[in-house]
């Protein structure tokens, strides 16, 4: 998705702020989205594509008004409704209970059975397809595919169309845009290209610079060789 | 109980995240103890002097440094540090590498910790690909156009740590000394590693 959270080359933010000393929480509520998210890992309810998937469809503007923790708790929220496990209007309701009284305390923990149930309508986790034979090798110029995808995918804008050298053969891992949209584990080998700094900004570029990207394999074709508009 | 004092409403955000603690406690999915638990690892034991003694291994041993630079991950599982997919890129007197994550903010948690604000943030992130040189000058790391400035925008699960440039007057270091010059911003690459001087100066 052409996303705001597709941010590389934007310009209009400012400086980068630098907080001395920053500690690694602003906030108690902060620890805790970090440490329900880590408690929820082995469950595997949902997987970090899932995760990016869900903050990439927050509003541009309450995206970019968030914390990066809201941003989790934003995602965390809405893969557990959309996985069965809560629903809207269970959150709801404790939400509207806790704002009438906040000091109730926590809940006693809930049984195996109970634990069981709440993850009853999880989906089997798909078995990969078998991954293709690598195609490209370090060295290798390669130009990535123009394409606007509406879900989710790692193809970052401002690579899109242009052309670069393979750098590094990453390894195999399955592909973001496949999975985020219910088609499976495909898994395919992928590739850091470097892009000319020029070829990415041109009369614009810095001087002597580089920006490497991992890209997966089908984001790509040899150069010369990719239609535009596919 | 505290006779008639006002209650401040809470921030919306505190009640929202209490409501999802409050749920997953009562689905039998979660325990307070479990969550702090490992809020605490993330505190105390995972962190940039993780990051920084792979890098002062790398300096005062070779070989190490070879097995760095081929595969992270091996290299980090030596020191009984678990970093899958990790790569490391070398700055030379003639490169000089930066990490970023342009579409969210990925980072090399299992070696540095949790990442700092400014790395997390919209001008960072959209900055570091189209102007890293501007922006390194800002986090005071002005670097001659003879040094080639190469930017890792990590989109996948692999992760980045930069291996900084050992700082001329460290000879006779041991690795802890050394391990302590390396900071989490120079393995990130938005600043070199300071010599002891620089450092007491």
């Amino acid at each position: 998705m052409n996303g705001v959270h597709d941010m590389g080359g934007m310009q209009g933010f400012g400086p980068v702020v630098i907080e001395q000393d920053e500690p690694l929480y602003h906030a108690d509520w902060e620890r805790r989205v970090v440490g329900m998210r880590r408690a929820l890992g082995p469950y595997r309810i949902y997987n970090v594509d899932e995760s990016r998937k869900e903050i990439e469809r927050m509003p541009p503007a309450r995206y970019l008004s968030a914390s990066y923790y809201e941003r989790w708790l934003y995602s965390m929220e809405a893969n557990l409704v959309a996985k069965g496990v809560l629903t809207r209007a269970e959150i709801d309701a404790r939400v509207a209970s806790l704002e009438r009284d906040p000091s109730q305390p926590l809940p006693a923990p809930g049984d195996a059975a109970t634990a069981a149930a709440a993850l009853a309508q999880l989906p089997a986790t798909p078995e990969p397809v078998p991954a293709p034979a690598q195609r490209f090798r370090p060295g290798d110029r390669v130009q990535a595919h123009n394409v606007h995808p509406a879900g989710h995918t790692r193809l970052a804008r401002y690579v899109r169309g242009r052309c670069g050298t393979v750098e590094r053969v990453l390894g195999v891992f399955p592909l973001p845009d496949a999975y985020t949209q219910g088609q499976g584990v495909q898994p395919q080998t992928v590739y850091a290209v470097a892009f000319d700094a020029r070829e990415l900004w041109g009369d614009s570029a810095e001087p002597n610079s580089r920006v490497s990207i991992d890209l997966w394999e089908s984001y790509l074709e040899p150069a010369g060789t990719a239609a535009t508009g596919e | 109980m505290a006779g008639n004092h006002k209650v401040e409403p809470e921030p919306w955000i505190v009640l929202r995240t209490r409501a999802l603690e409050s749920l997953l406690i009562e689905k039998g999915l979660i325990t307070t103890e479990a969550v702090d638990k490992l809020v605490d690892t993330y505190e105390h034991d995972i962190g940039p002097m993780i990051g920084a003694r792979m890098v002062a291994r790398a300096w005062l041993d070779p070989a190490y440094r070879v097995r760095l630079l081929a595969d992270g991950g091996a290299a980090a599982a030596e020191l009984g540090v678990s970093a899958a997919n990790l790569v490391v890129v070398e700055n030379t007197p003639r490169t000089h590498n930066l990490v970023v994550c342009t579409l969210c903010s990925c980072y090399p948690a299992t070696v540095l910790g949790l990442p700092p604000t400014w790395y997390k943030s919209p001008p960072y992130r959209a900055r570091a690909v189209i102007e890293p040189r501007t922006l390194l000058r800002e986090f005071g790391t002005t670097l001659p156009d003879e040094v080639e400035v190469r930017v890792w925008d990590s989109s996948s699960d692999v992760r980045y740590l930069v291996l900084p440039e050992r700082p001329a007057g460290t000879e006779g270091l041991s690795e802890e000394e050394l391990a302590a010059l390396v900071t989490r911003d120079a393995m990130i690459g938005v600043a070199n590693v300071q010599a002891p001087a620089a450092v007491a100066g």
